[in-house]
């Protein structure tokens, strides 16, 4: 079972979870994103998103072994979803384990961020009046002068 | 033969998700000057990183030929 994967299906959160649970932990932290239909009052009719899959699968593993470097007794799987989305479809789940809540909190709080900052998945929001690829969420500094923001310790 | 790959916005706006560029020894940002000019997106492109082989690499990589360099518009996941 691979820990790491984008899909065209529906996600569902037990799918990650189903992954990271072991007898050592003690907590499993989960985050969930969603298609969200208003935003600042603008409605949204549905979502697409586009990736680069192979690498993306590259780089939520990475992701994976950032947080092992982090909390090294954390487990992590994530799942992203592809291709069009309704309102309130899951766009992505993470789950985390660990012995203790902290590193599971921390651990989940870190992977969503990462997500957004170095996997190649890109959003188009579909509106009534039209469309637009969303991009640079964060508002990095870092992409500026195309570099990648390192992320570790 | 390098292939360039394009994505969201930047594959809308030159109407492509791939290139095929005959040439070999080059640097990502010769490539960027000499075979991407024509397509009007320098603004995206200057926002963009830059992969080889689905892996993050530096604008001055030299591309070998059979090289895939993926230019990756600000991403929006989760």
């Amino acid at each position: 079972m691979r820990q790491y994967w984008m899909t065209k299906d529906p996600i569902q959160i037990n799918d990650c979870i189903e992954r990271v649970i072991r007898p050592e932990a003690g907590a499993i932290s989960t985050f969930i994103g969603i298609a969200r239909e208003f935003t600042e009052g603008k409605r949204t009719l549905y979502l697409e998103y586009e990736a680069y899959v192979p690498m993306a699968v590259k780089q939520l593993e990475r992701i994976g072994r950032e947080i092992q470097d982090k909390w090294p007794e954390a487990r992590t799987s994530i799942a992203h979803r592809i291709g069009d989305l309704g309102i309130s479809e899951i766009a992505v789940a993470i789950a985390v384990s660990s012995p203790h809540r902290d590193e599971a909190f921390q651990a989940s709080r870190y992977a969503i961020e990462r997500i957004k900052e170095i996997v190649p998945i890109w959003k188009k929001e579909h509106w009534e009046d039209g469309t637009k690829w969303m991009g640079d969420q964060k508002e990095q500094v870092a992409y500026h002068d195309g570099k990648l923001k390192r992320g570790g310790k | 033969m390098i292939q360039v790959l394009l994505f969201a916005g930047l594959k809308d706006k030159v109407g492509s998700s791939s290139l095929r560029i005959k040439e070999e020894n080059i640097t990502i940002e010769e490539l960027k000057r000499t075979h991407l000019g024509i397509y009007g997106v320098e603004e995206l492109l200057q926002q963009s990183m830059v992969a080889v082989n689905e892996e993050y690499a530096e604008m001055d990589t030299i591309l070998k030929t059979g090289d895939v360099v993926a230019f990756v518009p600000p991403v929006s996941g989760g």
